[in-house]
C-alpha cells in the first residue's frame, strides 16, 4: 500500500501516510501550516479534507478490487461534520458495493476518535 | 434591480480583488489566483503543477485538488453575496467528475452563489480549463453563514479591521 502512495505526486504532496492497524490499515495526513484553509482557527482547508477521503477511498478499492488499472472517480460528495485543528487527521474507508463496473466506497475522517467525525464522504468510482 | 443590492465586498470587484486568496494559507501554496468576482461569484485558477498529479501515467491532476478549487471559489462566491461579511463553513461540497482535466494546463472554477438565507448559501460551480462551457467538473455545494464568532478573514480587505 505504501509503495501505491509513493506512486501518486499528489499524495506525496499531502505527506498521506498507511498505517496498519488491528484489522487493516488506516491513512494519516500529517498536520502542516500549509494546508490550513482558515488561519484563524486553525483548520485544514475543506478542500484538502476532501482530497484525503478521495484518496482514501481509491486506495481502499485498489487494495480491495485488486485492479489493475486506476478506477476513475465519477463523483464524489463530503459532508463536513466539524473543523479539524492542528493535529493529524486519520480516515478509513469500507466498500458498500463493488459491482462489475461501479463501486461505491464510504469513508470517514477524523482526529481524536472515529466516534467524532471531522468529514465524512461517499465516492462512486468506475472501474472498467 | 440587483445594482440595488448592497455586498460587502463590493468596493473589491473588479481589479481590487487580488488578495482574496491571501488569507488562506493552502490557497496561496497552490498559488491560487482570483480571476474575477462580481455579485455571488468568482473565478479562481490554480496553476497546473506536478505534484498535484494523481495519475502519474496520463499526468492528469488529482481528483480531489479540483475539490480544493470549487472549494475556494464556492466560498469567495458567498463572500460575495454577503450584504455584511461573515464567517462562511462548508457544509457539504459533491463534485462529478465529468472527464480528465487536461494535463499541463491551469485549471479555473467559476463558482455562483444562487440563493443566500440567514444561515445557508446555495451555490454551484464548474471547472474547466479552457471555457466554462466545456468544464470537466461540476459541484453542488451548501454553505454555513456566520458559522463561529471569528468573523470574515475577508474583513481587513475591506477595512473591518482584524476583530
Amino acid at each position: 500500500m505504501s509503495r501505491l502512495v509513493d506512486a501518486i505526486p499528489y499524495a506525496r504532496f499531502l505527506g498521506v501516510e498507511i498505517e496498519p492497524v488491528a484489522d487493516g490499515w488506516e491513512c494519516v495526513l500529517p498536520f502542516r501550516d500549509d494546508i490550513v484553509g482558515n488561519a484563524r482557527l486553525p483548520a485544514v482547508h475543506g478542500g484538502v479534507l476532501g482530497a484525503f477521503l478521495e484518496l482514501t477511498a481509491l486506495l481502499r478499492l485498489m487494495d480491495e478490487s485488486q485492479v489493475e488499472r486506476v478506477p476513475k472517480p465519477i463523483n464524489f460528495s463530503i459532508d463536513y461534520l466539524r473543523s479539524a485543528g492542528p493535529s493529524p487527521t486519520r480516515a478509513r474507508a469500507e466498500i458498500f458495493k463493488l459491482g462489475r463496473r461501479i463501486a461505491n466506497v464510504h469513508v470517514i475522517a477524523w482526529q481524536d476518535a472515529p466516534s467524532r467525525p471531522v468529514a465524512a464522504g461517499n465516492g462512486k468510482f468506475l472501474l472498467a | 434591480m440587483s445594482d440595488e443590492r448592497r455586498y460587502a465586498l463590493a468596493p473589491l470587484f473588479g481589479p481590487a480583488q487580488y488578495d482574496m486568496t491571501q488569507h488562506t494559507p493552502h490557497a496561496r501554496r497552490l498559488r491560487m489566483r482570483v480571476v474575477e468576482t462580481g455579485p455571488a461569484t468568482a473565478v479562481l485558477t490554480l496553476p497546473y503543477h506536478a505534484e498535484l498529479i494523481g495519475d502519474p501515467a496520463r499526468g492528469v491532476v488529482f481528483g480531489g485538488v479540483i475539490t480544493t478549487l470549487i472549494d475556494q471559489a464556492s466560498g469567495l462566491a458567498v463572500a460575495c453575496a454577503m450584504e455584511e461579511l461573515a464567517a462562511i463553513a462548508t457544509i457539504d461540497l459533491r463534485v462529478d467528475y465529468l472527464r480528465a482535466a487536461e494535463p499541463g494546463l491551469d485549471l479555473f472554477a467559476r463558482a455562483e452563489c444562487y440563493k443566500l438565507t440567514r444561515h445557508v448559501a446555495f451555490v454551484r460551480a464548474v471547472a474547466y480549463e479552457r471555457s466554462p462551457a466545456e468544464p470537466f467538473a461540476g459541484c453542488l455545494g451548501t454553505f454555513m453563514v456566520g458559522a463561529n464568532s471569528g468573523g470574515s478573514p475577508l474583513g481587513r480587505l475591506i477595512g473591518e479591521g482584524d476583530a
